[in-house]
């Protein structure tokens, strides 16, 4: 994992490298000026001799100048460092779930997704942050202070080897007790900001149905969990400044015990034995020795929280897309045309009920074809299958003559246009939203598709035309607006294939068959599939066909399914009857 | 073409500004306000803490114990050779009695130091996330009062990072900030003490110089958070980046736009890289400053100290006035960097604490915004007939009256008919933008009510003030003759079942979605409500049928299923009153048949609204309403209007005019 994580840290390797760098010259100021100072006062004041005073405080203060400097320098470094590692960490987990496929993104929520890049990211920056700054110093300053210790009298200082195990069992034992209370403290913050996010988006819902106490006992609950959890977890990490604590008393009292019997026996001769002096040498680098140790634990605790966000983190850059583009990938669409060869899909491996069924089907470049179904019989899934949105369990999609899975993914999707049934605009001008069918299209192509898709006429009756700012997921235009810009974006990619999932249930008949008629005017050489519950929608498509239930049941023209499907007959029926001509402005 | 006219006016809400262009979704609505924090938001988080005085107490009482035993500690090693090994080498046979008897004395004191660490550590443990848990609850429920105004005014990804980031913050600052805190002041206070003991001139001289570093710092502080009000923004145009595309990741990928995604979130990040780089380098550099300070100060007071020593200055101090010694003035110097330290190490968190008090003034910000009022008290009640009088009863008695208190004491019940009436109402959203003109209609009980028109006409407006997601201007909306304001929001809602355009489902099995509608619903009758919605047979297709569990967005669902589902729900709760804005809109004209074939016979004898584009929905309405701009500008029946040749008819009959 830290393997996989220090591979972001980049660009940031010098500012990685210059913070301890400048943290150990920092420290070894730091180590001198006490120095000095104790000859400040020895033999300075105690001896009265200013002279001497002024001395030493000319030494002292080009000391300190340069401990601040170096202090001043490592934290720019150290921040500059962090602040880049955690950059090229949400850049490439960004990026990576860019390449995730549909099912990837199924498999993890958005919610999940967006704590993992905000606050995931954080504590692994904070805790790189704090590594650079300690990860030198403070293992340094154990062994300078060990080594002088044991030069000082080696057998006392086995003292310190007694506490190593203690602190290290203890340390280990935190970390294994902790980590997995932090782990599911995570899990369950996302569990949080899910409630919250469906409370926000459906408070509509809870208000019509009064469910405000149910919410609240929801979320209630799960902010219990996330009050235990984080309180037993941290009540663990809680342990760590008091062993430490322990360790170093009981050093001092051990130390102090020893060393008086060691100078009572030695007789305070230093060619004997321990003297006096050396007992407080021994004492203050005891002191340092527990000190540095406990800024180990204290890193180790950090990085304990931070190892949770970082497997989180690596879950996300281990997840391997199940599409992607193969090797040698065709990377021209011939034509339009598209063969389902005897095709099943299922959205989960073990389910027992198959989404498509055995589809057997070809349609002709250029052709445009309906399909309708009742709700569920697998419209949607049918067309997903053709810009390799999924893969099918079985058989086999052909575009342009060719298998979906040797093309290049890009040059397929490139060449199919698709416009789903939950569409998003996102916020940007109407302009840069409609740039994404083609990020270089002309003023006057985004014109052009506009008319196409009876768009214009609406865009530029907003006082700022087509730069008319869409809020985010296209909450200030109305529906039939947003889906007739969105069929625009499609067109604007001039598509091979171009698919239309029920995107103008929201238009109204008049403008839906005005589009129609445009698009057999304007792109006859594009495949155009058009899934609609509206008859009138399809009825003049060259074929027609009729899903049921992950089948289908009946293709053909409408002429040929009149005279010979009852189920389409008695649609037609019921619309045009009921009114065909159902649709209003 | 009119399936989201509630968001249509939603727009409106929040303005954009002269060139339609709004700020990135963050930067515009959530200002950092990052300015001097001020005192009301301290205590206030402190009150949070209220509760937890007795712990706190403890806490206090603790930390000072584990102050002591480490001052002790340190105390103990100075006097260890001079009280008690000097004399252990002037004895001929060693006793140790005494130094065994100090060393367990210590050890006493040291076990008293640990076990309070220990304690006080777990209790903040404990404070920290009450405090945090208390102020999540708190906003939760609070959002749940607040009016559709706020949510159409703040966006999801603000609201949402009140309980993220804004929290966060403030539980670092409490559990490490709070202990630090009490801790460094103890320790301040007795070095002060023990300075003033020593020399009052020279502690003067100490806290002059302090006063100069809290300037000079102070004046950092002040640049450097600017710089977080410009981090504070990018992180937040990062997060809505993300959550946006996050969002919208089915269309990037459609439209292949993975790399122009890629390079606009680099360029955001990197944006936030600089101003994190440049707001935390400014902050960061306070310790190194602070600790560069306490050594100039250190070596001002040893030549200051000195040369006063040296000449023999008068003294005054704590026990009185004196010579100043020059063992004196070394125990002081000690004293002066031990009084830094402290000092040093709040200011090391400061910056923390900043952060942290403007995440709790954005968490309180949100707390104060005014909860949807409710002057209601007109509640609803089971209700029977007794001897021909309606009177309140617990049973259930699917029987609903309107319990009436009026001001004589009297009560009386009104039978719950679901009859509506609107008399001239008026309504905007934005003030001089009238939405709604003059709006009269009567819907009795049992009749179906459509509403035609095209987006913008204000359908769905009509429909969010009979259940008073909004407030009328002017006008009157009388339901079984009490004016709507009379009722209290809870039981109105109660008593209307409404179907929104957007389909908003929670994570959880498609049997508790269904049974939102009603929680003490059987399951029985959660089945039947799905079969009368004619979801039935899907659901039982689905791997675990109504144990499946669907997660909030219904990914796996189609649109048409989730509608489905939707109208089971409001079925399930059997209102006297439904509203149908464009429920069923993504479902086929089969399934739509035989669902309106089910709603029909389950709302016999009351009330419908039905909103809808697609005509073959409502024709069958005892009267339709054609709405132009906020007027009603035709009503009648599906003939009546195909007979008097206006709009409506136009709109029947445009597509054999196309063909």
């Amino acid at each position: 994992m830290i393997k996989k994580l220090a591979g972001s840290i980049r660009q940031y390797k010098k500012e990685g490298i210059m913070t301890p760098l400048f943290v150990a010259l920092e420290s070894v100021i730091e180590v001198l000026i006490p120095f000095f100072m104790a000859k400040l006062i020895d033999n300075g004041i105690e001896m009265g001799d200013m002279s001497y005073i002024i001395k030493m405080a000319l030494w002292l203060l080009v000391l300190t100048v340069c401990a601040g400097t170096f202090g001043i320098l490592a934290g720019k470094t150290a921040t500059a460092g962090s602040a880049g590692f955690a950059k090229n960490l949400r850049s490439d987990m960004y990026n990576h779930i860019q390449t995730y496929s549909f099912s990837n993104i199924d498999k993890f929520s958005t919610t999940s997704l967006v704590t993992r890049l905000t606050s995931d990211v954080n504590n692994v920056q904070m805790a790189y942050q704090m590594l650079t700054r300690m990860a030198i110093r403070s293992p340094s300053m154990l062994i300078f202070s060990s080594v002088m210790a044991f030069s000082i009298d080696a057998k006392i200082s086995m003292i310190f080897l007694i506490f190593v195990p203690l602190l290290c069992g203890g340390l280990m034992f935190i970390t294994l007790k902790a980590h997995p209370k932090f782990k599911k403290v995570f899990r369950t913050y996302d569990d949080l900001n899910l409630v919250v996010q469906e409370n926000v988006r459906g408070i509509r819902v809870v208000k019509t149905f009064n469910r405000e106490e149910n919410e609240e006992k929801k979320f209630k609950g799960i902010s219990q969990t996330i009050y235990e959890l984080f309180t037993s977890a941290e009540k663990i990490v809680a342990f760590n400044s008091p062993i430490m604590q322990f360790s170093m008393y009981s050093c001092t009292i051990l130390i102090c015990w020893l060393g008086a019997n060691a100078i009572v026996a030695s007789g305070n001769n230093a060619a004997l034995g321990l003297t006096t002096g050396q007992l407080m040498s021994l004492l203050s680098y005891s002191g340092q020795i527990l000190m540095s140790f406990m800024m180990v634990s204290m890193l180790f605790v950090m990085m304990t929280m931070a190892r949770a966000s970082g497997e989180r983190i690596c879950e996300v850059l281990d997840e391997q897309s199940d599409i992607t583009s193969p090797e040698n990938a065709v990377t021209e669409v011939k034509d339009g045309s598209i063969r389902f060869d005897y095709v099943d899909f299922s959205y989960s491996r073990n389910a027992d009920k198959l989404c498509l069924d055995d589809i057997d089907l070809e349609i002709r470049s250029g052709e445009t074809v309906g399909i309708i179904g009742a709700t569920g019989s697998s419209k949607s899934t049918l067309v997903q299958l053709i810009p390799r949105l999924y893969d099918p369990v079985k058989g086999s999609v052909m575009v342009g003559g060719r298998d979906t899975r040797e093309y290049d993914i890009k040059v397929l999707r490139d060449a199919v246009a698709m416009v789903l049934q939950k569409n998003v605009l996102f916020s940007g001008t109407i302009k840069e939203n409609l740039r994404w069918g083609k990020a270089d299209a002309t003023d006057e192509e985004i014109r052009h598709v506009c008319d196409l898709a009876c768009a214009s006429e609406f865009i530029e009756s907003f006082p700022e035309g087509y730069d008319t700012y869409i809020e985010q997921g296209g909450s200030n235009v109305s529906g039939g607006q947003k889906q007739r810009l969105c069929i625009a974006r499609a067109l604007l990619k001039k598509p091979k294939i171009l698919i239309l999932d029920d995107s103008t249930s929201a238009v109204d008949t008049k403008t839906d068959a005005m589009i129609r008629k445009a698009f057999r005017e304007e792109i006859p050489d594009t495949t155009k599939l058009i899934i609609a519950q509206r008859i009138s929608s399809v009825m003049d498509a060259d074929k027609i066909i009729i899903m049921d239930d992950g089948k289908i049941m009946a293709f053909g023209s409408h002429e040929e399914l009149m005279a010979t499907s009852d189920v389409y007959r008695e649609i037609y029926e019921s619309q045009t009857n009921g009114g065909a001509a159902d649709e209003q402005n | 073409m009119n399936r989201t006219d509630n968001k249509e006016m939603n727009k409106k809400m929040p303005p954009m500004d002269k060139n339609g262009k709004k700020p990135p979704e963050f930067a515009g609505k959530m200002p950092p306000r990052m300015r001097k924090p001020d005192k009301k938001t301290i205590i206030r988080l402190f009150s949070y803490m209220g509760q937890y005085k007795l712990k706190l107490f403890l806490v206090i009482a603790c930390i000072v114990i584990s102050a002591i035993a480490s001052v002790a500690s340190s105390l103990f090693t100075q006097s260890l050779i001079d009280d008690y090994i000097a004399p252990l080498l002037l004895q001929g046979t060693p006793d140790y009695g005494p130094l065994i008897l100090a060393l367990v004395k210590l050890a006493a004191l040291y076990i008293a130091g640990i076990l309070s660490q220990l304690f006080y550590s777990r209790i903040m443990c404990t404070v920290t996330q009450g405090v945090l848990k208390t102020i999540r609850d708190e906003m939760f429920t609070h959002m749940q009062t607040l009016p559709i105004k706020y949510f159409d005014a703040h966006s999801f990804g603000e609201t949402m990072s009140h309980y993220t980031n804004d929290a966060d913050t403030l539980r670092q600052m409490i559990s490490q900030g709070v202990p630090q805190f009490v801790s460094s002041t103890i320790t301040i206070v007795t070095v002060f003490f023990s300075m003033l003991s020593i020399s009052i001139w020279l502690t003067l001289a100490v806290l002059v110089f302090v006063v100069f570093v809290f300037r000079m710092t102070g004046g950092i502080m002040k640049k450097s958070r600017t710089y977080f009000v410009k981090q504070q923004q990018s992180v937040a145009d990062v997060n809505g980046y993300i959550e946006e595309m996050m969002n919208g990741q089915r269309v990037v990928k459609v439209f292949n736009y993975e790399d122009k995604a890629m390079e606009i979130f680099e360029e955001k990040n990197d944006e936030l890289r600089h101003n994190m780089t440049v707001a935390n380098g400014n902050s960061i550099i306070m310790m190194p400053l602070t600790n560069c300070a306490g050594y100039i100060l250190y070596i001002l007071m040893a030549v200051v100290g000195g040369a006063m020593g040296i000449a023999g200055v008068h003294n005054l101090s704590l026990s009185g006035a004196n010579i100043l010694t020059l063992g004196m003035i070394a125990s002081f110097l000690q004293l002066s960097r031990s009084f830094l330290q402290p000092i040093t190490q709040i200011s090391n968190q400061l910056n923390s604490i900043i952060m942290a008090l403007a995440g709790a003034e954005r968490i309180f910000a949100m707390l104060d915004e005014k909860p949807e009022t409710d002057e209601g008290y007109v509640t609803l009640v089971n209700a029977k007939y007794v001897d021909g009088v309606l009177t309140e009863t617990e049973e259930k008695t699917r029987l609903w009256a309107w319990k009436h208190p009026h001001h004589d004491g009297t009560t009386t019940y009104t039978e719950l008919k679901g009859d509506i009436r609107m008399f001239e109402v008026d309504f905007e959203y934005v003030k001089g933008k009238p939405v709604l003109h003059d709006i009269s209609l009567y819907a009795k009980p049992g009749q179906k009510v459509a509403f035609v028109g095209a987006t913008g006409a204000g359908k769905t407006t009509i429909t969010n003030l009979i259940n008073r997601f909004y407030d009328i201007a002017d006008g009157k909306i009388r339901y079984d003759g009490i004016n709507i304001n009379k009722i209290k929001k809870a039981d109105l809602r109660r008593s209307l079942g409404i179907v929104l355009q957007d389909v908003n489902l929670f994570t959880g099995t498609v049997m508790e979605n269904i049974r939102y509608g009603k929680l003490d619903a059987t399951d029985e009758e959660c089945i039947n409500a799905a079969k009368l919605a004619n979801a039935d047979g899907f659901i039982r297709m689905l791997p675990q049928g109504y144990q499946t569990v669907i997660s909030g967005d219904g990914e796996g669902l189609s649109q048409g299923q989730r509608q489905l589902i939707s109208i089971a729900r409001a079925a399930v709760a059997d209102p006297p009153v439904m509203i149908l804005d464009e429920a069923t809109s993504s479902i086929d004209t089969r399934t739509e048949a035989i669902v309106q074939k089910g709603m029909d016979q389950l709302m016999e004898g009351r009330t419908v609204f039905v909103i809808a584009h697609r005509l073959s929905t409502v024709q069958n309405s005892n009267v339709i309403m054609v709405l132009d701009h906020g007027r009603i500008i035709e009503r009648g029946t599906h003939e009546e209007l195909i007979e008097l040749g206006g709009t409506y008819s136009q709109l029947y009959s445009g597509v054999f005019e196309l063909e």
